[in-house]
């Protein structure tokens, strides 16, 4: 099974022939396995020559760059060889007609609100957030605009932010959520790994005929690639959050994991790490599929959601949103 | 030339598969291709095989099941690994025929079975030429429908790269 690259070194990335090392600054090489990498992510500051790249093409492999403060900043996708007019077509037409893109920007705020409750389930007290998300679950269902939509969804986010605090136990404390920049730690942890699962969610949608640009909750206004924006959202509560509660509720986090001041919060070098190994260990662990009769990774789950919208599209099998049942 | 040769490598593929599972011809059709298909190796070798006549022997991976060697003078051969899709593969051996037959080329086909240890000849005979041409009708009404074929159960299933697509379910 092929894996994702983490790199977290400085240094020079060179193309050798048929093989990739990285040559760091204090001149080590390491080599990579290309033959089973995935995409790899770049967090440290790397030099990269277009041999390289054109290697990487080569083998597919998906590049995501990272800042200075481990926030995404974008990707170097190869030349896309998975395309389908057909699905394009589709993708659009679902866009346009009103009713189709409700029904499915409805659908990732279920899958979303699901896993949000999940969450709560596994904790005591939690019963009446989780009822609340129920009721924004209700008030969805009788959106009749993409705001309104939103609306609900902003609304049940809150809800559970705030159980937060019943869940973590510990003396990091959650306030509010704030994005740009984090100014505490437990909204550094989700800014960081919600950066992580978009850009998992891209290379995975890379992977198929789907277009990253056109979505449904999301506006592919947004100057990103919003479809990667809209499937995360499922699939952020099942992955990036039960990390965010073991990596705080055992302990594993110490003050040198974060860099922090009054006016933000980032994880450093040693915090990244750790929520790393945790993501990376989540994604390749492998549930028995109910449907499929075959063990796939959480990763692969992304891949099978991707399919599932294709099949929509296609009119093939109405997509329903992964609902974990385990 | 070109053409002739882009069709007959598309074509020869949508034989296959009509023969395999018309849901996956449908999906091929509409580039709705799974990464772990060995359609583009294919594909880029056989335009190769047909691009560089002189060349007396290469083979072809289809589907990770079989092995083309078209040998350039009198025939083509097919080597196969596994006889569990004879007919496909017979369909797609006797469409090269008639299509080289087409272009005034006449040879007779091979199918190797190492591991059976068996081979078959195939011959371009009227009722096999009046095969190909129902093949291609049928394939044109199968990728004409608007959306794809259901999915039948087929005892390959599970080894189709299309399997999750199809059976994922909700
Ligand atoms: S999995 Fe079965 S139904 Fe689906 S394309 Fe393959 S052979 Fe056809």
């Amino acid at each position: 099974m092929s894996r994702d690259l983490f790199i977290f070194s400085s240094g020079t990335i060179k193309r050798k022939e048929n093989t990739i090392y990285l040559e760091t600054n204090n001149g080590e090489r390491k080599f990579f396995p290309v033959e089973n990498i995935d995409s790899i992510h770049l967090f440290g500051e790397i030099e990269l020559n277009t041999k390289a790249l054109n290697f990487f093409a080569q083998k597919n492999i998906v590049i995501h760059i990272y800042n200075y403060y481990g926030y995404y900043s974008g990707s170097y996708l190869p030349r896309e060889k998975n395309v389908s007019g057909e699905l394009l077509v589709r993708q659009v037409q679902h866009y346009l007609d009103e009713e189709e893109r409700m029904y499915l920007a409805y659908s990732f705020v279920e899958g979303a609100l699901f896993h949000m409750q999940r969450n709560l389930r596994e904790y005591e007290n939690t019963n009446e957030f989780v009822i609340k998300i129920s009721q924004e679950l209700e008030n969805a269902k009788n959106c009749k605009s993409i705001q309104e939509l939103m609306g609900c969804e902003g609304r049940a986010r809150d809800v559970y932010y705030n159980a937060f605090n019943l869940i973590l136990k510990s003396k990091f404390f959650f306030e509010k959520r704030e994005k740009r920049p984090p100014t505490n730690p437990i909204n550094a942890l989700i800014s960081f790994g919600n950066s992580l699962i978009y850009s998992t969610v891209l290379s995975e949608i890379y992977k198929t005929q789907l277009n990253p640009t056109i979505s449904y909750l999301h506006e592919p206004r947004e100057r990103r690639f919003s479809l990667s924006l809209d499937l995360s959202e499922i699939f952020k509560p099942l992955i990036v959050d039960p990390i965010i509660f073991k990596l705080i509720n055992n302990n594993m986090l110490k003050d040198e994991d974060f860099d922090q001041d009054v006016n933000y919060c980032y994880l450093t070098e040693s915090g990244r790490k750790k929520f790393l190994k945790e993501f990376d260990s989540k994604m390749e662990t492998t549930i028995k599929h109910r449907k499929l009769g075959r063990s796939v990774s959480y990763k692969f789950l992304i891949r099978l959601e991707c399919y599932k919208l294709i099949k929509h599209l296609l009119k093939d099998e109405i997509y329903k949103p992964l609902k974990a049942w385990w | 030339m070109v053409d002739l040769l882009q069709n007959l490598r598309i074509t020869g593929i949508k034989i296959n598969y009509l023969f395999v599972c018309e849901r996956k011809l449908w999906l091929f059709d509409r580039g709705i291709g799974m990464e772990e298909t060995s359609e583009k190796v294919f594909l880029g070798k056989l335009l190769d095989e047909f691009s560089y006549p002189k060349e007396k022997k290469k083979k072809i991976l289809i589907d990770n099941l079989i092995c083309i060697d078209i040998l350039n003078e009198e025939e083509i051969r097919e080597v196969k690994y596994s006889d569990k899709l004879e007919e496909p593969n017979k369909m797609q051996i006797l469409y090269y025929l008639y299509y080289l037959k087409k272009l005034g080329i006449r040879k007779k086909g091979i199918l190797n079975y190492p591991k059976q240890k068996k081979r078959e000849i195939v011959e371009l005979t009227p009722e096999k030429e009046k095969l190909i041409e129902d093949a291609i009708k049928k394939i044109e009404e199968v990728v004409g429908r608007e959306n794809p074929p259901p999915v039948e159960k087929k005892r390959y299933c599970k080894k189709c790269a299309y399997y999750e697509f199809c059976f994922i379910g909700e």
